[in-house]
C-alpha cells in the first residue's frame, strides 16, 4: 500500500500554515506504518487539541479527535478495551505536557502499549503563539512579551523518569529518522514516547527572529547530534537525537489479562 | 437468602444494575461517597472478563470510558461532586460526539470539598447545565435500592437508544443506606443493545447521518468502517465543519433527540395523587421522607399525594403541570436551595402555590421537618 492510501484525500487541503513541520511528521509516521505493512483497521489514532491534533482527521484510520490534553486518557480506554489495536497518539507540546502532563506521566508509569508522539514546536500555535512548557527561558511569545522565565521540561528525561520503556527524539529535518523511530516505537510493546522537534515559522519563528521554515529546519540540522556523538562531547549545548531508552517491562494490558485469569479462578 | 436476594448498600445496588445491563468496562477515581462502586467493580468485572481501570483523576476516567465505548463496550464511571465538576468538559464531548456512557454522581454536600460524608441533592442543576454550550442531557435518580437497580438498567438502555451520556444522580443517603435488593432473573428487564450499522465493508458509512427515526447506527472502532470522531461541530462523516447549516442542524439534532422525547424518557412514581389536595414532589432519598408524610397523613384523612420523579432531565414539564393542576398547594421536597423547585414553578399554571421544603445542613430531611413546613404553609404555625 502506498503512503497516500493512508490519507483521507476528501479532507484535504490541511489547515497547517505554509512551512509548518507537522506535515513532515505526518509523512514520516505514514512511512513507518507503510513499512510495517499495517492494516488501516488495526490502527486507532487519538489526538487532543491544537495544530498537531489535527493530524488525526487526515489519516484513514479509526480516528478520535478529543479534548485538550486528554488524548492519552481516551487512548488508554480504547487500548484497555481492545488491546489488539495499535494506538498512536500525536500531541503538541502544550497538549502533552501542560494540560496533559498528568496523563502523560501516568500512561508512562502504567507502561500501556501506546505510541505517543510529541510534536514539539515550543509554542501554542492554534491560539496564536503563547509560550508552552517546552519554550524555555529567554523565548518570546505573545504571553511573554518581555521574554519567558519558565524553565522547560526535557521530554526525554521526563518520559524516562515516569517509566516510559521506549524514548526517542528526532527532528523534522531528519525525515528518515522520524519514520525509523516511529516504526520502532510502534513495534515496541509498552509506552513509547517519540519527541519530534518541529518548526512553527508563523509564531515561534516570527516572535524569536528564527527565520523562515528553511532556516528553522537548518537549525535542527546544525544543533542536534546523534546520542553520545563526539560532537556532543565537544559542544554540550547540542541536542541529542536517537533512541534513549528501549527496555522491557510488563505491559499494562497483558498484566490485566493475568488479573482476569486470577479473578476467574478465584473465590466464590 | 436465596442467591438473587441481597442486603446491600445503594452503591452496590447500582453495581448490580449496571452488571445486569451488561456493563463490561469501568474507569474511575476514588471519592467519597461513591468509592464502593469502584471497589466492588474492581472485583466483579475481571471475574466476568470485563475491564476495570483506576485512572489518575476523574477527567481521565470519563475520557477512558468514552474511548472504550467506541470499541463497543457498555461503560460507566462513578464519582461525587468535585469529581463530577472535573468531568464536565468530557461530558460535553460525549454529548457532542454522541457516545453512549453512564456517569454516576453520588451527591454529597457542596460547593467545593463541602461535606463529603453527608447527603445532598445540590448537583441537580450541574447535571443539567454543568458542561458549556447548549445541549440536552438525561439525568435519573431513585429513592430505594430496587429502584436504584432499575434506573441503572434504564440508564444503560437510554444511553444506547439515544447515543448519549446518561447521568445517575444518586445521593449519599441512598448510596450508603442498606436495604434489601432482589435481583431479577436475566431477561426480566429488557436490555437495549447497541444499534450497529448494516452498511457493508467498502461502502461509504456515515457515522453522523441520522436514520429516519433519528437514530445513528454505530460501528465499533477496530471494525471495517474507519471514521472520525470529534468534539468540534462535524458533518455526516464526523469531519470538522463550521458550515452554518451543519452547525445549526447538529445542535438541533443534539437537543431535539432528547427534548422532543421528554414524555418517553420520563420515569416517575405516584402515590395517592387521584384526589390529592396537597401534592408533594420529591426525588432520590428525600422522596422517602415525603412518602412517609403522605402515608401518615392519609391515615388521618388528609388528602396528600406524592409525585416521585425518577427522570429529572429532561424535566418532565407536562407531567408536572398535569399532576399539579388540581392541587391547592405543591411542596417540593429536596436537599438543596430549590433546584427542582424552580423547574416546578416554571411548569405549573400557578407558581405562587409552589413551596419548598428543604434542608441544606447536611442532615437528612425528616417527615417531621416536612410536616412543620406544611403547617407553616397552611398558616398553622409549627
Amino acid at each position: 500500500m502506498a503512503v497516500k492510501d493512508y490519507i483521507r484525500e476528501r479532507f484535504f487541503p490541511h489547515l497547517w500554515c505554509p512551512g509548518c513541520g507537522h506535515g513532515m511528521v505526518l509523512n514520516g509516521m505514514l512511512q513507518a506504518v507503510e513499512k510495517l505493512g499495517m492494516s488501516k483497521n488495526e490502527i486507532v489514532m487519538v489526538s487532543g487539541i491544537g495544530c498537531s491534533a489535527r493530524i488525526s482527521g487526515y489519516v484513514d484510520f479509526h480516528t478520535l479527535h478529543t479534548i485538550h490534553g486528554r488524548a492519552l486518557a481516551f487512548a488508554t480506554g480504547v487500548k484497555m478495551s481492545l488491546p489488539e489495536l495499535n494506538l498512536i497518539v500525536p500531541m503538541g507540546d502544550g497538549d502533552a505536557l501542560a494540560i496533559g502532563g498528568n496523563h502523560f506521566i501516568h500512561a508512562a508509569r502504567r507502561n500501556i502499549d501506546i505510541t505517543a508522539l510529541v510534536l514539539n514546536n515550543r509554542i501554542y500555535g492554534m491560539t496564536g503563539g503563547q509560550f508552552s512548557p517546552l519554550s524555555g527561558p529567554g523565548i518570546r511569545a505573545t504571553t511573554a512579551p518581555f521574554t519567558n522565565i519558565d524553565y522547560s521540561f526535557d521530554v526525554v528525561e521526563l518520559a524516562k523518569a515516569a517509566g516510559a520503556t521506549f524514548v526517542a527524539r528526532t527532528t523534522s529535518y531528519h525525515v528518515q529518522q522520524i519514520a525509523d523511530v516511529i516504526k520502532k516505537a510502534i513495534l515496541h510493546e509498552g509506552f513509547s514516547v517519540v519527541e519530534i522537534l518541529s518548526q512553527c515559522p508563523t509564531y515561534f519563528g516570527r516572535k524569536n527572529k528564527a527565520g523562515d521554515a528553511v532556516d528553522m529546519v537548518r537549525w535542527f540540522k546544525n544543533n542536534t547530534t546523534p546520542i553520545g556523538s563526539k560532537a556532543k562531547q565537544e559542544n554540550p549545548d547540542l541536542i541529542e537525537r536517537g533512541i534513549f531508552v528501549q527496555t522491557e517491562r510488563p505491559e499494562y494490558c497483558n498484566e490485566y489479562d493475568k488479573i482476569v485469569e486470577i479473578a476467574k479462578r478465584g473465590r466464590n | 437468602m436465596s442467591e438473587n436476594k441481597k442486603f446491600v448498600q445503594g452503591n452496590e445496588a447500582c453495581v448490580e444494575g449496571a452488571l445486569y445491563a451488561g456493563l463490561d468496562f469501568y474507569a474511575g477515581y476514588p471519592i467519597t461517597p461513591s468509592t464502593e462502586i469502584a471497589e466492588i467493580l474492581s472485583y466483579r468485572l475481571p471475574r466476568i472478563g470485563g475491564k476495570f481501570i483506576q485512572m489518575e483523576d476523574e477527567i481521565a476516567s470519563l475520557c477512558a470510558i468514552i474511548g472504550a465505548s467506541l470499541t463497543g463496550r457498555k461503560v460507566m464511571t462513578a464519582t461525587s461532586g468535585p469529581g463530577f465538576s472535573l468531568m464536565q468538559e468530557a461530558l460535553g464531548y460525549a454529548v457532542m460526539a454522541e457516545i453512549p456512557c453512564v456517569i454516576v454522581d453520588v451527591q454529597r454536600g457542596g460547593p467545593s470539598t463541602g461535606i463529603p460524608t453527608h447527603g445532598s441533592q445540590g448537583d441537580v442543576n450541574q447535571a443539567r447545565w454543568g458542561t458549556h454550550g447548549d445541549h440536552a442531557i438525561i439525568a435519573m435518580t431513585a429513592s430505594n435500592h430496587q429502584d436504584v437497580f432499575a434506573v441503572t438498567v434504564e440508564a444503560f438502555n437510554l444511553a444506547e437508544t439515544y447515543r448519549t451520556p446518561v447521568i445517575l444522580l444518586f445521593d449519599e443517603v441512598v448510596g450508603h443506606m442498606r436495604e434489601r435488593l432482589v435481583i431479577p432473573e436475566p431477561g426480566v428487564i429488557p436490555l437495549v443493545d447497541r444499534l450497529r450499522t448494516s452498511v457493508k465493508e467498502g461502502v461509504d458509512y456515515h457515522p453522523y447521518l441520522p436514520r429516519e427515526d433519528g437514530r445513528l447506527p454505530m460501528s465499533d472502532f477496530g471494525g471495517v468502517h474507519r471514521y472520525n470522531v470529534t468534539g468540534l461541530f462535524h458533518d455526516m462523516w464526523g469531519f470538522p465543519s463550521a458550515e452554518p447549516k451543519v452547525v445549526h442542524g447538529l445542535l438541533h439534532h443534539l437537543v431535539d433527540k432528547l427534548e422532543n422525547r421528554t414524555n418517553l424518557i420520563a420515569r416517575y412514581k405516584e402515590y395517592y395523587l387521584e384526589d390529592a389536595e396537597h401534592l408533594l414532589i420529591s426525588y432520590g432519598s428525600t422522596a422517602r421522607s415525603a412518602r412517609h408524610v403522605v402515608e401518615n397523613r392519609r391515615l388521618r384523612g388528609e388528602k396528600l399525594g406524592l409525585l416521585e420523579l425518577q427522570t429529572l432531565w429532561p424535566f418532565p414539564e407536562n407531567l408536572v403541570r398535569e399532576k399539579c393542576a388540581g392541587a391547592k398547594s405543591v411542596i417540593v421536597v429536596e436537599q438543596n436551595m430549590g433546584q427542582i423547585l424552580r423547574e416546578v414553578k416554571l411548569a405549573v399554571d400557578e407558581p405562587q402555590k409552589v413551596f419548598l421544603a428543604n434542608r441544606i445542613d447536611g442532615v437528612f430531611i425528616t417527615p417531621a421537618d416536612i410536616m412543620n413546613i406544611f403547617r407553616l404553609i397552611q398558616g398553622k404555625g409549627v
